[in-house]
């Protein structure tokens, strides 16, 4: 067991909900909640895997993993934000769609090989003693966008005008509405751009992380993970990308544990009887459990600091939010 | 106003790509042939469009499918009149490159070669109520001979065999049999992990790193036995080679087994086998470093992959499905040795060439390989030979002295389970670096 290739390993799984948990805290923030992260990202693991087999380009297949991932999402919008319907059980059968979607046309997919993104090292980031290792050697490109697409993300909605209209349309519409900003156009762009990222979470999976179309067990979940990251996170980028990367640390180091059977010279209770790993593979679910029961009570929403609107339609020239 | 020009901006984008889904209705096997990468563009992009197309009846549509599955999840095959017809139940999908698919083979094998039948298969069955449900109404449908393929199914096998006297169940992996109709089958997959476990040995020697790695499904008789062969020809070629071990908890889970793999790769390990369903073993190998996978012959792909251990039912099935209609077919518990040729070392047998990670082993590794092989073949080496003593296991206690053999209960049982066995399959061989929990 090695901490290094542990974190190596978490970086690297841990991009997958990075970019699947910022795309729902785009949407979020702009007031609708979409729980079908899951079937976004399985029908864009899908798309990118059979675009890069056809096409050969890892990278259009990317492109067309967002804009499957952000097609999909466009149903949700217009089901809550045309029809105002209930975000929650949108959100739910969006899931179903995506994931039989994706299931009818990834037949045959399994076992192909389609070109991956490329895995490289940064020269000199790469020779840091400890960090270098982990973070800056043998990493998938996604890996390194992540890292520049956080602060990034954070900059854009905490410190820019168009990211103040996105607070705004999730915090308090009909402010953001009588101050001239639109407040349908952008909550339809946000939940295009949420189920964009999810989209690429997909094709981080299938076409670089653990490549391969295997059909619902290419996401295995980890869609609802990414919903339950949000709310821990506090609907912050940075704190997301830090609980992804731990969540997939934790995820390899399950495995790793199995090995040595001492640890700092003490004994290792995994290599004694494996069967204690069962908990700890059960605690990002338990936390999803945790953050998505949370979540819904309305006085810790305040507190955690959800966006107020949040889950609440906007109707134009009505009173309330 | 606004509302209205989206509604109708959305009614014109579905009716447009509802025309132009209409012109490819198979998306899907586009991916198989790969010529001309423009005109598959266009097709992918058709795929996209045809994710969006279903999106307007979204919410009403996926509640009318989820009601319907549930009623009736599973399309029951239908049988043919004239026919001898034969039905496979599997676990996982009829693709998943390993042991489902090496049953599939079986199936087209028996269609092929034997005459006047009809086969059929039913996918994804979930072990438990769903498969009893899936058994019976094959029965119902008419079929003659049932095969269910995976430990979970025994149950239900039993039940619906002895409502059904006059069709034969054929049920694999278990232990129960009834002596009329239902009867349990399965190999000693043991003796080909032996050999490639003689493989993954002199690979270690040749690349002077003496780790392997084991990645384990479920700690029961099967797993630990497989682990235990395959540890006892690794000790044959590389006297110093460990075996470290990951457990799954799973028989297919992909992502899964692939981080298990590269657990098992960054810890040191130089050659990985593998007890579960898909070939990660050999395809998450890095530059320098080899996989073993196992179930199905043609999963061993990668340069990477030395040899797979793999499952040749379609024999064995023929020969069940024409001793059915004879009526010479009796249940029971059979358990076939590598010389019934339904077993096989993926470039070793007849036709195949070696992968390169084995074509430059010592040559006399390779000779023990081949001469072991031919003695299995022969009916000269089975399953007791390579449980032949001395043997030790990993905390120092002997399992079975020079010149003594474990016993066929030795080999398949947990005494906590009531099996009739002295010494019992829950010890690691003494190279294994792993630890088993306590049963009591």
């Amino acid at each position: 067991m090695d901490l290094v290739i542990i974190l190596h390993a978490g970086l690297a799984t841990g991009t997958i909900l990075l970019f699947a948990a910022i795309g729902e805290i785009f949407t979020e923030r702009a007031g609708i909640l979409n729980l079908g992260v899951e079937g976004m990202m399985l029908i864009g693991a899908m798309a990118g895997f059979s675009s890069s087999l056809a096409t050969g380009s890892p990278w259009l297949g990317l492109i067309m993993a967002m804009l499957a991932g952000g097609a999909l999402s466009l149903a949700h919008g217009l089901v809550t934000i045309h029809f105002q319907a209930d975000q929650v059980v949108s959100g739910l059968s969006l899931t179903f769609l995506g994931t039989g979607l994706a299931l009818v046309l990834g037949e045959g997919l399994t076992g192909q090989n389609p070109a991956l993104i490329p895995t490289f090292t940064i020269p000199g980031l790469a020779s840091i003693p400890i960090i270098g290792g982990a973070f800056f050697a043998k990493q998938s490109a996604l890996v390194y966008l992540g890292y520049l697409f956080v602060p990034a993300v954070w900059y854009y909605i905490n410190k820019t005008r168009p990211g103040m209209h996105l607070r705004a349309v999730g915090e308090k519409p009909s402010a953001a509405d009588t101050m001239g900003v639109n407040v349908y156009r952008l909550r339809y762009f946000y939940v295009f751009v949420g189920g964009c990222l999810a989209g690429l979470a997909g094709a981080t999976i299938s076409l670089s992380v653990s490549p391969g179309w295997y059909s619902a067990q290419t996401t295995s979940g980890q869609g609802w993970i990414a919903v339950g990251l949000v709310i821990f996170a506090q609907w912050n980028p940075i704190r997301a990308a830090v609980g992804g990367y731990l969540f997939g640390a934790l995820r390899r180091g399950i495995l790793d544990l199995q090995g040595p059977a001492l640890i700092f010279g003490i004994t290792n209770p995994l290599y004694i009887n494996s069967n204690y790993g069962f908990f700890l593979q059960m605690t990002p679910y338990l936390l999803t459990i945790l953050a998505l029961v949370l979540g819904a009570r309305m006085a810790m929403k305040k507190r955690l600091g959800a966006p107020a609107a949040l889950g609440i339609p906007y109707i134009r020239g009505e009173r309330g939010l | 106003m606004k509302k209205s020009r989206v509604l109708t901006l959305f009614v014109l984008l579905f009716a447009m790509i509802f025309t132009l889904a209409a012109c490819s209705d198979e998306p899907a096997a586009e991916p198989e042939a790969k010529p001309a990468a423009e005109t598959e563009e266009t097709a992918v992009e058709e795929v996209e469009q045809a994710a969006e197309a279903t999106e307007v009846e979204e919410v009403a549509e996926a509640t009318e499918t989820t009601t319907e599955e549930s009623s009736d999840k599973y399309q029951i095959p239908a049988a043919e009149d004239g026919k001898y017809n034969v039905a496979f139940v599997y676990v996982g999908p009829h693709d998943d490159g390993g042991w489902t698919q090496a049953h599939d083979v079986g199936r087209v094998y028996v269609e092929e070669n034997v005459a006047d039948v009809h086969t059929a298969y039913i996918e994804l069955v979930a072990e438990g109520a769903d498969a009893e449900q899936v058994i019976r109404s094959l029965a119902r449908k008419g079929f003659d001979v049932i095969f269910t393929t995976s430990f979970g199914y025994m149950d239900a096998s039993e039940l619906v065999a002895d409502e059904f006297p006059n069709i034969d169940i054929v049920h694999l992996t278990g232990f129960k049999a009834n002596g009329e109709n239902f009867g349990n089958l399965m190999g000693a997959m043991e003796d080909m992990k032996y050999l490639a476990g003689m493989l993954a040995g002199s690979r270690a020697m040749v690349d002077g790193n003496p780790k392997l790695g084991y990645m384990a499904t479920f700690p029961i008789p099967e797993e630990l036995r497989l682990g235990n062969a395959f540890a006892l020809g690794a000790q044959e070629t590389c006297p110093d080679c460990t075996v470290d071990v990951r457990w799954l908890n799973t028989w297919h889970d992909p992502i899964l087994e692939q981080d298990a793999a590269k657990s098992l790769f960054d810890s040191g390990a130089q050659v990985v086998m593998t007890g579960a369903d898909t070939p990660a073993s050999a395809e998450a190998a890095p530059e320098g470093k080899w996989g073993i996978t196992y179930d199905y012959s043609e999963n061993c792909k990668v340069d990477a992959c030395l040899t797979s251990m793999y499952w040749n039912w379609g024999p064995e099935y023929a020969r069940i499905v024409e001793a059915s209609r004879d009526g010479t077919w009796k249940g029971g518990w059979e358990y076939f040795d590598a010389n019934t040729g339904a077993m096989g070392l993926y470039g070793f047998m007849d036709g195949e060439t070696m992968q390169p990670g084995v074509a430059d082993l010592p040559a006399e590794d390779i000779a023990m390989v081949e001469d072991t092989l031919a003695q299995m073949l022969a009916g000269e080496f089975d399953r007791f030979d390579v449980f032949t003593g001395p043997i030790t296991d990993n905390q120092g206690n002997v399992i079975v002295a020079e010149g003594e053999t474990l016993d066929q209960e030795d080999l398949d049982g947990f005494q906590q389970f009531g099996a009739p066995c002295e010494i019992c399959m829950y010890w690691w061989n003494e190279n294994i670096t792993a630890e088993l929990p306590s049963l009591d």
